[in-house]
């Protein structure tokens, strides 16, 4: 390493400082001259007609601007939120895509769709007025449940979608997967369900649109990952104004796990009525808001066949998938049940034959879309639920029947029967290093002393894969992607040798601020503390397309260091002149250029104030300055994986599992900072055992949402979780500059089905042999009366 | 939420009154349970007065066999007292356990016992023990107090001032904490009295009620044992989300053994 700070140097965060002292600035602190205040009413139905909305009262309440509806938003020609992704059905036809109006039209078809929008001059008054908008709706018949919406003769929530069948996909070959299947010794079958999930970040939802009139131009301040985005669906498709007259800043964001990359409508909404009003106008979602709004995610029912020989190689796949998609189709949803769940469900094993089926389904709910680790999470439950049973039904050791069919080290590049190529991993060490570090050996003496002390101790297990750095622009082009998935960098060196690097890429709690700041250190040989890194504002930053999937060190990372490969080869030439030496026979190391083999030195900082002050210069072939941008698409996706292992401790006479234990073991790649790393890591392993133990947002028939507050909505704390052991085993990504595969979404993707495997293991020697996520106390009880029941029976 | 008027009163006279006289008025101790239900529009009044500045509130004194603590005693307060702890552990136990430390360091033993929340824990320690509810006007012995749903016998504006618990023989709480919001979906509290054995149970129902059958074994035996076989029926217990009738009903028991277990 040449830099005490550079790739692999845990540094401390360097954004840190402003938020624990309180001074970060969140789109809700933005207050403009003038500044307005939107609230939204809402409809407190799943489904109903919308026969008219009478706001004379509201306007006539003090402060109030405008109340604004569907047919304004109809008169002044706003377009609808679009869908990001178009997938098509096994027949070729393309999804059903039904309109989404930024404020309902005739008919609302979920609780939070907005009806109508009060504008006043104070949040106070804005809320008072929107109590006073009267709303005749009629109810129609709702289905709030993906179970019931998939069931013949259900309440339509699209007439254009029979059945609500939005598309009926699939992926893998049928033909070779029914012949595994007819040649299999044993076929193991389960059916599960992958529970619903608000995604809670901290910061809730806001936006703040400003149009200044007499330049024509729009700023909008909101929580987004990715504001370049936000920008291209604003320009193209529903204000339609060019991206030169629009601005988007995403500030400090705390927080968003895949729920903020989404364009919704309040972004385009608060833009428009500042325009209408003649004020900047802010919004700012409250909890109650946030579970009802923020897009969703998960929601699977599915059934999944296992095929194995005789000696339990795996033979063959079958999986069949409802994915709900909630009313409207949000801009990643439907990549997310297909292209991010079914692509996966090779896992990390060698299987000759896969066929997968899905259909997405839409329901009265809001929107399910992308959510830590997305579709990837879905997948990894199914398998691994599937392969544990699998064992337990063959008699087999399950680290042994992992192990045989674990993709050898020697069989990378590795083609799946679902379209991806992995390019490197080694599973067999990633397994090894977890058993080694959970101490396996020392589990039978573990659980007899849980039983010793009344409870019941349970190992559960998961060897997983994902795809990450997200994506090859023109594979997923071919996806039906409506977008390109590259990254852009600029990076800026100042003529006294300072940094400022501006990423495309968002830092909403991941510490890019750090990490990029690490990779210019490494490579330029300055301290982190000379390197700025700009995020989240269309106006300072080429471009970009946000933080999401893993992608930020993998795809904006390559992007910054292409940057400074440029900046580096042009510090080549200036040197060369200074040194008068040949450009070849220049090497630039630890800072500094040097005549190989020579002690002539030029250090960086030189260099780039010869190129800001040219009067010793190679003028005739080489500009000024010192800046260049870069843009990186990736070849493939990349492909961390690894081991998680989960101990628990049960209650048997209240259900209470308790998290006993966490060990896992990663390939992530390189790693820049593993302080950060090891962060990522636990945040998503808190985010796992809270939809594997506490957390599941649930709708009834209706549509209602009758968990949407904190005194129903169960969110992992510190006191629920254990400290977990983490290891890393690196193999290097073989694709992308840095070898980097990355690490956010590792947890909530590995550890959910360790969780659960543990319970039932828990739980095998009373009889139950399936529960459902979240495993809360109740669920558990019922599981040991129901079995202890019927085993007296 | 409503705008209102705020009064921070310097007596418990001018605060009666403040409240007698303003329709719609409430008193504000720590606004744990007040502010949350206001912020959703849930409750709307016209005015608040601040119990704050009121003097002499917020005492804790043990006097032979009596705790007595003022209303405005915060859970944290009660917590931490060296004095509570000695002569009712099982009461320090209990605060220590409410909510999470802003919720402790904010609520009152007044406030908790006049909102009568039915999954609030102070109910279970007040039953159990047969404390007296002291006020401005009164005094309330336990076993009348708690009349139902967020109802007790407290008249319109009578203030709570303090609670008198007697000290037990030997007492113990056992809390089976809702995941998410923390209060009780169950909690018992168990005690060996001086007129007998007494159990509480708080979560379970409309209001904390005391368990006849527990308490008639446990007093032919001290032992968790004692209480094998009992069932709680379920007819009028809650159910949500949470926890069913019937699993209420199997915690009750369960909750009861191990406050039992922890008899000190
Ligand atoms: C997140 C959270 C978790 C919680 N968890 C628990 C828990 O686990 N267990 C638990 O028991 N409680 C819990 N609580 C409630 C908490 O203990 C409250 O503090 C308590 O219920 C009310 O006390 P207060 O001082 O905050 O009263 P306030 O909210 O100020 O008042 C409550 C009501 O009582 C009235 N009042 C207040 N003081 C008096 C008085 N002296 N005389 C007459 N009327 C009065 C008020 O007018 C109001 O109607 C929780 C609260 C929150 C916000």
């Amino acid at each position: 390493m040449g830099n005490a700070q550079g790739i692999g140097a845990a540094v401390k965060r360097k954004e840190d400082r402003r938020f624990l002292v309180g001074r970060g600035q969140y789109t809700d602190d933005v207050t403009l001259p003038n500044q307005s205040y939107a609230v939204f009413v809402r409809s407190p139905y799943g489904h109903a007609k919308v026969n008219g909305v009478e706001a004379k009262a509201a306007l006539a309440a003090p402060g109030v601007l405008a109340v604004l509806t569907g047919a304004d938003v109809a008169a002044d020609g706003l377009g609808g939120i679009p869908c990001g992704w178009l997938v098509k059905s096994k027949d070729g036809s393309p999804m059903v895509e039904p309109p989404h109006p930024a404020l309902a039209q005739g008919k609302v078809r979920h609780v939070g769709d907005p009806v109508a929008m009060v504008i006043a001059s104070t949040k106070a008054a804005a809320k008072a007025a929107a109590a006073l908008v009267e709303v005749d709706y009629e109810p129609l018949p709702a289905v709030g449940l993906l179970a019931n919406a998939i069931a013949p003769g259900a309440p339509q929530v699209w007439d254009e979608a029979p059945g609500n069948v939005c598309f009926d996909w699939h992926i893998g070959d049928p033909a070779t997967t029914d012949a595994a299947f007819a040649k299999a010794a044993h076929v193991v079958e389960l059916d599960l369900v992958n529970n619903r999930v608000a995604p809670n970040p901290m910061e809730p939802r806001a936006a703040n649109g400003n149009f200044d009139g007499a330049n024509d131009q729009y700023t909008l301040y909101t929580t987004s990952q990715n504001p370049h985005l936000t920008r291209l669906l604003l320009a193209a498709f529903t204000l339609k104004v060019p991206e030169h007259k629009l601005r988007v800043i995403a500030p400090d964001v705390g927080g968003g796990f895949g729920s903020k990359i989404f364009h919704y409508a309040e972004e385009l909404l608060v833009l428009w009525a500042s325009r209408r009003v003649g004020r900047p106008v802010k919004w700012t979602s409250d909890r109650m808001e946030a579970f009802l709004t923020d897009a969703h995610g998960r929601d699977h029912i599915s059934n999944a066949k296992l095929a194995l020989d005789a000696n339990g190689k795996f033979l063959g796949l079958r999986v069949h998938t409802y994915a709900a998609m909630g009313a409207y189709l949000s801009t990643f949803a439907p990549a997310v049940p297909t292209y991010l769940y079914a692509t996966l469900l090779s896992g990390p094993y060698d299987f000759p034959a896969i066929y997968a089926e899905v259909k997405a389904i839409f329901t009265n709910t809001v929107a399910v879309d992308a959510y830590r680790g997305a579709g990837r999470p879905e997948a990894t439950y199914l398998l691994e639920r599937l392969v544990e049973k699998a064992a337990r039904q063959l008699g087999m050791d399950r680290v042994e029947l992992r192990r045989k069919n674990l993709i050898r080290a020697d069989q990378f590049p590795y083609q799946t029967q679902v379209a991806l190529q992995y390019d490197i991993g080694d599973y067999q060490a990633t397994l090894d290093l977890a058993l080694e570090q959970a101490d396996y050996a020392g589990y039978a003496a573990r659980a007899a002393a849980s039983k010793a002390k009344g409870k019941l101790r349970g190992f559960g297990m998961s060897t997983y894969i994902e795809a990450c750095g997200i994506a090859p622009s023109a594979l997923v082009g071919a996806l039906g992607a409506r977008a390109g998935l590259y990254e852009a960098a600029n990076v800026r060196i100042h003529p006294t040798g300072s940094v400022t690097v501006f990423t495309g890429t968002h830092s909403h709690g991941q510490g890019h601020e750090t990490t990029f700041a690490q990779l210019i250190a490494d490579r330029l040989g300055v301290s982190t503390d000379q390197v700025e890194v700009v995020h989240g504002d269309t106006d300072r930053i080429p471009f970009g397309m946000g933080t999401y999937g893993s992608r930020s060190a993998s795809v904006g990372g390559s992007a910054i260091v292409k940057a400074l490969d440029k900046i580096v080869d042009k510090g080549k030439k200036i040197a060369a002149h200074l040194l008068e030496a040949s450009v070849a026979d220049i090497e630039f190391k630890d800072g500094q250029y040097r005549v190989v083999g020579t002690d002539r030195v030029k250090a960086f900082g030189e260099v780039a104030f010869a190129a800001y002050v040219p009067h010793n210069y190679p003028i005739e072939t080489v500009e000024p300055g010192l800046e260049e941008s870069a843009f990186y698409d990736p070849k493939n996706f990349t492909f961390p994986g690894g081991t998680h292992l989960v101990e628990v401790e049960i209650d048997p006479d209240t259900g209470v599992v308790e998290v006993a234990s966490v060990t896992i073991a990663d390939d992530v790649g390189v790693i820049i900072n593993p302080m950060i790393v090891d962060g990522q890591a636990h945040g998503g392993l808190a985010q796992g055992i809270g939809q594997a133990l506490l957390e599941e947002a649930v709708y009834d028939a209706e549509g209602q949402l009758t968990n949407g507050t904190y005194m129903g909505y169960c969110m992992p704390r510190a006191a629920d979780l254990p400290n977990f052991k983490v290891g890393n085993h690196v193999t290097a990504c073989t694709h992308n500059p840095l070898g980097i595969k990355g690490v956010g979404e590792v947890g909530a993707i590995g550890v959910p089905p360790a969780v659960i495997n543990a319970v039932l293991d828990a739980l095998a020697p009373l009889g139950v042999t399936d529960i459902s996520m979240p495993a809360t106390p109740e669920k558990v009880w019922r599981a040991i009366q129901a079995a202890r029941a019927g085993k007296g029976a | 939420m409503k705008d209102f008027e705020f009064h921070r009163p310097a007596s418990i006279k001018h605060a009666v009154a403040l409240v007698a006289g303003t329709a719609g008025a409430k008193y504000l101790a720590g606004g744990q349970s007040l502010l949350p239900v206001m912020k959703l529009d849930l409750a709307e009044p016209t005015a608040l007065v601040s119990l704050a500045r009121l003097p002499g509130l917020a005492d804790i004194r043990v006097d032979g066999g009596t705790v007595a603590i003022g209303a405005l005693c915060t859970h944290d307060q009660v917590a931490r007292s060296a004095d509570v702890a000695k002569a009712i552990p099982a009461l320090a136990e209990l605060a220590s356990h409410i909510g999470d430390a802003q919720v402790r360091n904010r609520g009152t033993l007044g406030g908790s016992v006049a909102h009568a929340d039915p999954a609030a824990d102070y109910p279970a320690a007040v039953l159990g023990l047969g404390a007296t509810i002291v006020t401005d006007r009164g005094r309330h012995p336990a076993d009348t107090y708690f009349k139902g749903l967020f109802e007790t016998s407290l008249a319109d504006g009578e203030l709570v001032t303090a609670v008198h618990f007697p000290v037990p023989k030997r007492a113990a709480y056992a809390k089976f904490a809702h995941r998410a919001s923390k209060y009780a979906v169950v909690g018992v509290f168990v005690a060996e009295t001086a007129a007998g054995v007494r159990v509480a149970i708080t979560g379970a129902g409309a209001t904390v009620f005391r368990s006849a059958a527990m308490e008639a074994a446990l007093t032919t035996s001290m032992t968790p044992g004692a209480l094998d076989g009992i069932t709680v029926p379920t007819d009028d217990l809650n159910a949500d989300a949470e926890a069913s009738a019937e699993y209420r009903a199997h915690l009750c028991v369960v909750m009861a053994k191990r406050a039992v277990a922890a008899l000190r």
